[in-house]
């Protein structure tokens, strides 16, 4: 499974390039981080990878299919497999908790099951547990306009857990969380990652969170990929050359300023 | 230049001022106001008023209730092509233009012709009696309704849906958990506005023959009885003052 | 323990929204009982044929010249009708608004707020129906009904807008001397003048649409014309009325949405 992306090029629709000849493999069971300044590029990868925007050059293999030449059904199929934390959260913010996360296996119910669970949720115990793995149980049966941006996070990763996809995709996951927090979401969703042997790729504006918790980091910059390499190879040096441009040093949990 | 299209208007309108003083005139109408008081509050005619007053509020809420089931799926299609193809591409264009072009047509004609139009055809498909003042507002908001919740729905945020989409879901549940949860409140809150309109509807589609607290003023003024018609009245304007309130109470507990 | 703690929110979180529900739909079906009406009758095939020949009888409409000059001339009566009795509403409810704004102390305010919402809470066609008895049947008694319950809406409309406006301007020319009457026409009203015409020009739009339908009690205009077709059984005169009627309203609505586009666009 996992993905392979060779030479893809990808262009808005006002002829702005957003990504140039990114080639990135990926195979099951990895955990994988990118970073980069801002407006890079990063999410438009993530977006490619979740099947939202069509490339404009070059293939992209997700978990051994082109999504593209699929069948409606079976695109549906491939998406159901992938899971993507948005860094706002898309959640209706007068939907409860719970349904927000049951959300999640939208894509593997029937419609009937769907709606019955508008009325009355058909699985508690399974949201429940998602929760509980990110400190937040106590609010299963709350509103999303009562949390907190944190907490709202959180929910969002609850739901991509709960939907239990080969593929698991992170735009900046932990931008609204403290230190405490963000290390615990992260490593719920790498302990996720392995025991699915699914794949993960976040992209991360902390350059320490990134170092400490992935094995594999991807620098991005101005649409394409400037090295690929074990985290232990990343050198202060490559890192400076990466943000080059961004003003006051390296991106860190600790001076967020600059998001 | 005023009195120049001052003076057609009056000779269309045929005001004569006059009218309201000729003898034969004042005569009926002092004879007709001066039974108002006292209302009459005679118990048969009284429970005849509280059955009358059942009846419109059981108009109101069964029209109403038509009136959602044509309203919602008319809606959807409104809203559908134009909510799902912002959540994500379709394939079917030039059908969904068109389906939601006859849609619009026939919201138009449902909503320009008033209900009560619609009541005096239907009294004559029908018979006089409640039937036809229901489905007379089930016609029209249900193509009231139809519009404002099309417009509710275009108006709504597309981001929760399309990320729903994203995860696999189909178009409806994505719909359903995606875009419906925010515009819920204001739906609910327009149809229950819309309840109270129904009721002072009902009593004036009575006119025409359509049952209720409308047929039996109508019956009482052409007999000129002028205490049944107080009475009437007064229990009118209290049922609105009732279904105003309800009305209140339940949008309240929307939120 | 943490499962116990959760299943009680549960249950709280559905017991509101489901007795609210099971109240509505309570009451819905049972309003349906009460009428005897059973949803699925009107869709029997019989139902549905007699719907169809009814409507049948409609078509063609009839387009005769002199059948359609009649119809232009109930046109004219209905916009007559609808445009005198704004007017007139217009010019009385200036003087109403005094009291309603409360400038005439709070026991005038009472009196006369209460007296517009007598005069709005009757509907327009219960008022036409009594002036039909006052002076007949015609469009006189259609113009009476309309005004007064115009002077309802707009007095308690034109009140609350004076009361909205600083005092300031009828103050001042009060100081110098003018009498209460004439500093509010020389000070007040310039400055509340177009918020008025709005809300009266607003008002017959609505006005024109129920001019049309007051005839069915007597009260001239199309309405009247329509009544008259279809208790004489003569349904293709009867669609060209229905026609007119839709044209009209579709038409004034153009208009207005066109008209308040322009005003939006020299405002902005």
């Amino acid at each position: 499974m996992g993905f392979s992306l060779q030479q893809l090029s990808f262009e808005h629709s006002n002829g702005t390039p957003a990504l140039s000849q990114v080639s990135l493999v990926a195979s099951a069971g990895e955990c994988i981080a990118i970073i980069g300044p801002s407006g890079s590029g990063k999410t438009t990868l993530l977006n490619i990878l979740a099947t939202a925007l069509k490339p404009t050059h070059g293939n992209a293999e997700i978990l051994e299919a082109n999504p593209w030449n699929l069948s409606k059904a079976s695109l549906r199929k491939l998406r159901s497999a992938i899971g993507l934390v948005h860094q706002a959260p898309p959640i209706p913010l007068r939907q409860r908790v719970i349904t927000a996360i049951l959300a999640g296996r939208l894509g593997q119910w029937p419609l009937w099951k769907s709606i019955l669970s508008l009325i009355y949720p058909v699985d508690i115990p399974g949201p429940q547990s998602c929760l509980e793995r990110l400190d937040l149980s106590d609010k299963l049966f709350d509103r999303c306009d009562c949390l907190s941006g944190g907490q709202l996070q959180r929910v969002g990763v609850a739901r991509v857990m709960y939907q239990e996809p080969q593929l698991i995709l992170a735009d900046e996951p932990v931008s609204a969380m403290d230190p405490v927090l963000s290390d615990l979401t992260i490593s719920v969703l790498i302990a996720e990652t392995k025991k699915r042997n699914a794949t993960l790729v976040s992209s991360l504006h902390a350059v320490d969170i990134a170092l400490r918790w992935f094995p594999r980091i991807v620098g991005i910059r101005d649409g394409q990929v400037m090295f690929d390499l074990p985290a232990s190879q990343v050198s202060e040096v490559i890192l400076k050359d990466l943000y080059a441009s961004e003003l006051g040093g390296l991106p860190t949990q600790l001076n967020k300023a600059t998001l | 230049m005023a009195i120049c299209i001052l003076w057609p208007m009056l000779q269309l309108a045929q005001f004569e001022p006059m009218l309201l003083i000729d003898p034969n005139n004042t005569k009926v109408m002092g004879d007709f106001l001066v039974q108002f008081i006292p209302p009459n509050i005679q118990l048969e005619f009284l429970s005849l008023v509280l059955k009358a007053t059942v009846e419109t509020l059981a108009m109101a809420t069964a029209g109403i209730a038509l009136a959602m089931i044509i309203a919602v799926p008319l809606g959807l299609i409104i809203s559908y092509s134009l909510s799902i193809s912002r959540i994500g591409p379709t394939s079917d264009h030039q059908l969904a233009q068109f389906v939601r072009f006859i849609a619009r047509t026939l919201m138009l004609v449902l909503r320009g012709i008033p209900e009560i139009v619609w009541a005096l055809l239907l009294v004559r498909v029908f018979g006089l009696g409640p039937i036809a003042g229901v489905l007379a507002i089930a016609i029209t908001y249900g193509g009231m309704l139809a519009k404002v919740y099309s417009e509710i729905l275009e108006s709504g945020n597309t981001l929760p849906a399309r990320a729903l989409i994203l995860s696999g879901s189909g178009r409806v549940a994505s719909f359903l958990y995606g875009l419906l949860p925010n515009s819920a409140q204001e739906l609910a809150s327009y149809t229950i506005y819309r309840w109270e309109c129904a009721v002072r509807a009902s009593v004036v589609m009575g006119f025409v023959g359509a049952g209720g607290l409308g047929q039996l003023m109508d019956q009482s003024m052409k007999m000129l009885n002028g205490g049944e018609v107080s009475t009437i009245l007064i229990v009118f304007l209290g049922l609105v003052l009732l279904a105003d309130y309800i009305s209140l109470v339940i949008r309240k507990q929307l939120v | 323990m943490s499962a116990q703690i959760s299943i009680q929110p549960a249950r709280q979180f559905c017991l509101k929204c489901l007795l609210m529900l099971l109240i509505i739909s309570g009451l819905t079906i049972s309003s349906f009982i009460y009428l005897s009406l059973n949803p699925a009758d009107l869709f029997t095939f019989q139902a549905m044929k007699n719907m169809a020949e009814f409507i049948g009888r409609f078509f063609p409409p009839d387009l005769s010249a002199d059948f359609l000059e009649k119809i232009w001339q109930g046109i004219l009566q209905t916009l007559a009708i609808s445009a005198l009795a704004t007017l007139i509403a217009a010019v009385i409810s200036i003087l109403i608004s005094l009291p309603v704004s409360g400038r005439f102390g709070p026991i005038a305010k009472w009196l006369s707020r209460f007296f517009c919402n007598f005069l709005r809470s009757v509907p327009e066609l219960v008022w036409a129906a009594l002036m039909v008895l006052a002076v007949g049947l015609g469009p006189f008694a259609g113009t009476l009904a309309l005004t007064l319950h115009t002077m309802g809406v707009l007095g308690r409309l034109f009140g609350e807008t004076l009361e909205n406006n600083p005092i300031a301007s009828s103050n001042a020319l009060v100081l110098s001397g003018s009498g209460r009457v004439a500093s509010f026409l020389y000070g007040t009203l310039p400055s509340i003048a177009p918020q008025l015409l709005s809300y009266s020009l607003y008002r017959w739009e609505m006005n024109i649409r129920m001019a049309t339908i007051l005839g069915f009690v007597g009260a001239g205009g199309l309405g009247q014309m329509l009544y008259y077709e279809l208790s004489l059984l003569r349904e293709a005169q009867a669609s060209t009325v229905i026609i007119a009627m839709l044209l009209l309203v579709v038409l004034v609505d153009a208009i207005s949405a066109k008209l308040r586009r322009i005003q939006m666009h020299n405002l902005g």
